[in-house]
């Protein structure tokens, strides 16, 4: 089946879009070719602004670039005028002596600027302010001249003045109007609006009619009608567009001030269509994107051949874009018999606020000096809100997160690009987006003028709202890189990387060493994923588990001996008693966790006093098996059914020493009682008659979470089978620094059981964490015997005083 | 004052791995001394001007090091603390000769 040809001319915002619109419902139906007179692929118009304001440049405003034509098999005849249109034969022909057939014909020519027909406008250095070479031309002349006049007041005029204003030129903005932006704004707003721009160092002149610009064959100047005479070397005229409709009439398409469309977008003709500014709909022409994206839509379903809604028109609202001016208007703006308004004025701060009611709803408001409101209003004005709405969200002040959390799933949110609330919350969900960059790429939602920013923000905000903390495994894992856990981890086992610094080389770190959040994430990374071969990076320990004992806040350090399930003999607590007296330990504690620590004891003196104390390292400092506290158990205790010293001393042997993303601590108690407070660990055994219970992501820190009961088993070797599964699973997959109760929430508790639950997967599970502890080694004794690690780690460098005469 | 420069002696090049600091004092003064990835040593207080906490003990990334107590960041080259934290440490010049490591006082 040959396909239908569908022509378009005009290569501008308005007729593209509809393409896109097209090309999104039925990207098979049509061959499509695009006539445009620009020499550019389709570019933003309204960023022309920016680029003159020197926020953004030419070369970053196109919205389609050459290869989305080629891409989307569409021929684009780009600098090249379609001059007649045969409707009876349908066939267009171009100034490129080309001819082409269409089935169905979109006109969207835009609109010229209106020259104003006075003497000396066809100078050199009078241009409009519409296109790129406009642009360019005025920058050019900022370049070697010092005076522009701006001619027109209003939106476009402004924005011209401000970006020659920061080419370095002196500007004058001359208004026929007595007041700026008097189509938009009301007096009060325009004068403010004056002062404003006046304090940024533009000169007006208002209430003024041009009637000539003279020089010889430059221009050199301007004269009004009451005889008074500016100089001026570059002229804009930015007094308002008039819809390009001389194709059309020519053809023999009904116009009247634009080509007149109905509520299909389609003319008098069959098979041919107009949108944009060109478009006349019901006596209206619209001159801003936002309407013309909803008409894009509908025609492009009108020619896909669906049954879609029909256009009915458009609410303006405009925003002017100059920095440091907020200003904002839409809807009816001025007050009549029927029309009366709500009005704040507070002259100190410089705002000014008009909300206006027709028939107790809502019509129209103007904004300046504060727009934080003027989503919330244009949504209103769109919906024609009873003004106690508006009287309710005013006074009690919502956060802006509320006020879109109020709103509908249909509501606009980018007006440009015509993305609703509803389309960005399931692209937010669908496709796991964190940042306004990833939803304007996915969902054009300010990708036009970038008004709507801040409101997706919010719904992001809204969104992720409570599960921020599930995002989080989206975060990077810290400033030096882009990168999250996951694609670091990825990266290390597909790229097999081995070494911190190679890390960070390799996967494009924006520091070149590191910081103290990547530096100790990425050893134990590296250590996780190979156990056996990594040598682990001292460097990149925090001190604690540098040096193996804990840093206490005046630089001495407090030593914890081992004592497997709280239990210990006179003969450890005799050692334990010599070595305080021996080293003045300044303080002897019991801990929470079953065992006795000793205080304050110096950097230089730590290896001696393990020595001493002959006891394997209890591990109070390490991200690694604390400790497995048990209560007293069947042995002496009444209630007692189970040996929970016993497997309490076993859990903690088998598990000592092997690294996990954050401490570890277990318990085990020998009835419901409870007594080793198995509730609030990461990994907590309950023994009942005849079977364990196993409970997982308990915490009893600052963020006390009772634990889940993952299992119950008959035997203590299913405990340490399940454990050594759950451990391993958590050292695998959860962020560095990352709680069990934490990770246990954001992967899901029946995901964890899932992968528990699995026989095949335990054993694997069980198999590699083997491996890792296979190669560890007791940290004190490790240190006792070598003298190197002591010289480099412990030894200070001591030097009396020394004389200084 | 009339106070002469002293060279002290305080270590050796091959005595100091890298990228790791070495308590040193001399007479009142305790100094955290640096032997920097880039080959260079460096020698400051060994105070964080926060807290006191000891920075001889922090991770070194480069030209700073992150003090161990609350994670404050320090340059070893000037002392500075850098945003958005803020304070000084002294700072002491380091000469290396023959393999030797001086701090000068
Ligand atoms: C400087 C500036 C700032 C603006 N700022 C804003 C703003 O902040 N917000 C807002 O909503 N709007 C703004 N606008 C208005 C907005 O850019 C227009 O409303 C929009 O571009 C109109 O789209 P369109 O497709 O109808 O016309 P255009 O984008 O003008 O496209 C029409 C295209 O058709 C081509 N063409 C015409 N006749 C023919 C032919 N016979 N054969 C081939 N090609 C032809 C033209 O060359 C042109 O490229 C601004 C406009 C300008 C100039
Ligand atoms: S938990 Fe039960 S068995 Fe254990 S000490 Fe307490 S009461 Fe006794
Ligand atoms: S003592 Fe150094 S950061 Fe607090």
């Amino acid at each position: 089946m040959t396909k239908q040809k569908l022509v378009l001319i005009g290569n501008g915002m308005a007729g593209v879009r509809c393409i896109e619109e097209i090309m999104k419902i039925q990207p098979e139906r049509y061959e499509v070719t695009i006539f445009g007179s620009e020499p550019h692929p389709n570019y933003n118009r309204i960023q022309l602004s920016n680029v003159l304001q020197g926020a953004t440049s030419i070369d970053d405003i196109t919205i389609n670039d050459w290869n989305w034509y080629k891409d989307n098999n569409i021929t684009l005849f780009s600098g090249e005028t379609v001059t007649n249109i045969d409707t009876i034969k349908q066939i267009i022909y171009s100034d490129g002596n080309r001819k082409v057939e269409y089935d169905q014909l979109i006109l969207a020519t835009g609109s010229i600027p209106f020259i104003l027909p006075i003497n000396g406008a066809d100078k050199k250095g009078v241009t409009a302010f519409r296109n790129i070479e406009d642009c360019e031309k005025m920058i050019e002349y900022s370049k070697n001249n010092k005076k522009a006049a701006v001619i027109g007041g209003g939106l476009l005029g402004l924005e011209a003045a401000r970006g020659l204003l920061n080419l370095g030129m002196q500007v004058d903005v001359i208004h026929l109007a007595e007041y700026l932006m008097d189509r938009q704004l009301d007096p009060t707003a325009g004068k403010m609006l004056q002062k404003e721009l006046e304090s940024q160092g533009m000169n007006f002149y208002l209430g003024k009619q041009t009637q000539e610009i003279f020089g010889e064959t430059d221009v050199k100047g301007l004269r009004f009608s009451d005889g008074e005479e500016i100089s001026a070397d570059l002229v804009v005229m930015a007094v308002g567009i008039k819809p390009n409709i001389q194709l059309a009439k020519n053809s023999g398409i009904p116009v009247n001030r634009g080509i007149i469309v109905n509520d299909y977008m389609e003319t008098g003709i069959p098979n041919i269509y107009a949108v944009g500014e060109c478009a006349e709909h019901r006596e209206m022409v619209y001159g801003l994107v936002a309407p013309l994206y909803e008409q894009g839509k509908v025609l492009a379903k009108r020619i896909c051949g669906l049954k879609g809604e029909a256009y009915e028109g458009s609410v303006l609202s405009t925003k002017l874009k100059v920095s440091g001016v907020d200003v904002f208007s839409a809807g009816e703006i001025f007050e009549d018999e029927k029309a009366k308004s709500i009005k704040e004025f507070n002259e100190w701060n410089g705002t000014y606020k008009k909300v206006m009611i027709r028939n107790g709803k809502i019509s129209g408001a103007v904004l300046f000096g504060d727009t934080k409101e003027s989503n919330n209003l244009l949504s209103m004005i769109n919906k024609n809100a009873e003004v106690s709405e508006y009287l309710i969200a005013g006074t009690s002040e919502e956060l802006s997160v509320s006020l879109v959390s109020a709103m509908s799933n249909e509501e606009i949110i980018c007006g440009c690009n015509g993305v609703t609330k509803g389309d960005i919350v399931s692209a937010i969900e669908s496709k796991g987006l964190t940042s306004i960059d990833e939803v304007k790429s996915c969902t054009n939602a300010s990708r036009s003028c970038g008004g709507c920013k801040p409101l997706v923000g919010d719904i992001l905000e809204l969104t992720l709202g409570d599960d921020f903390s599930k995002s989080n495994q989206k975060e990077s894992i810290c400033t030096c890189t882009t990168l999250t856990r996951d694609e670091v981890v990825a990266e290390i086992r597909e790229k097999n990387l081995t070494h911190t610094r190679e890390v960070m080389n390799v996967l494009g770190w924006n520091t070149s060493d590191g910081c103290s959040k990547c530096k100790p994430a990425l050893n134990y990374y590296l250590g996780m994923i190979h156990p056996v071969e990594y040598e682990d990076e001292k460097e990149s320990r925090y001190v604690n588990e540098r040096l193996h004992a804990n840093i206490q806040k005046d630089g001495t350090f407090s030593v914890v001996p081992r004592m497997y399930g709280g239990v210990t003999n006179p003969d450890q607590l005799r050692k334990i008693a010599n070595v305080a007296d021996k080293y003045n330990v300044k303080l002897l504690k019991v801990t929470g966790g079953q065992r006795i620590d000793l205080f304050g004891v110096e950097k230089d003196d730590l290896p001696s006093v393990w020595a001493d104390l002959d006891m394997p390292s209890g591990y109070a400092y390490g991200k690694t098996l604390r400790t497995v506290k048990t209560c007293v158990g069947e042995n002496f205790c009444r209630f007692g059914t189970q040996d929970s010293i016993g497997l309490g001393i076993a859990l903690e042997k088998k598990f000592e020493r092997v690294g996990t993303p954050h401490k570890v601590k277990m318990a085990v108690s020998a009835c419901p009682r409870n007594c080793a407070e198995s509730g609030i660990k990461d990994l907590g055994v309950v023994g009942v008659d005849g079977a364990w219970e196993i409970y997982i992501g308990g915490n009893g820190g600052t963020h006390l979470r009772a634990a889940e009961l993952l299992c119950k088993v008959k035997t203590s070797d299913e405990v340490i089978e399940i454990t050594g599964a759950y451990i391993q699973h958590y050292r695998e997959t959860a962020n560095y620094l990352e709680r069990t109760s934490v990770w246990v929430e954001r992967v899901g508790f029946d995901t964890i059981k899932a992968v528990i639950g699995d026989k095949q997967k335990r054993i694997e599970l069980n198999q590699r964490l083997n491996e890792a502890l296979s190669v560890l080694q007791e940290p004190w004794k490790e240190i006792i015997e070598s003298n190197a690690i002591q010289t480099d780690l412990f030894q200070k460098v001591k030097i009396p005083v020394i004389s200084n005469k | 004052m009339g106070k002469t420069l002293q060279k002290i002696k305080v270590s050796t090049v091959n005595e100091m791995p890298k990228n790791l600091g070495k308590t040193v004092t001399i007479g009142s003064h305790e100094i955290a001394l640096f032997h920097l990835a880039n080959g260079e040593f460096r020698a400051i207080e060994n105070r964080c001007p926060h807290k006191g906490g000891v920075l001889v003990e922090g991770i070194v990334s480069g030209d700073h090091v992150f003090c161990p107590m609350h994670d404050w960041k320090i340059s070893v080259v000037n002392g500075e603390v850098q945003k958005p934290d803020n304070g000084c440490v002294k700072t002491f010049n380091v000469a290396i000769e023959n393999g030797d490591v001086y701090i000068v006082l």
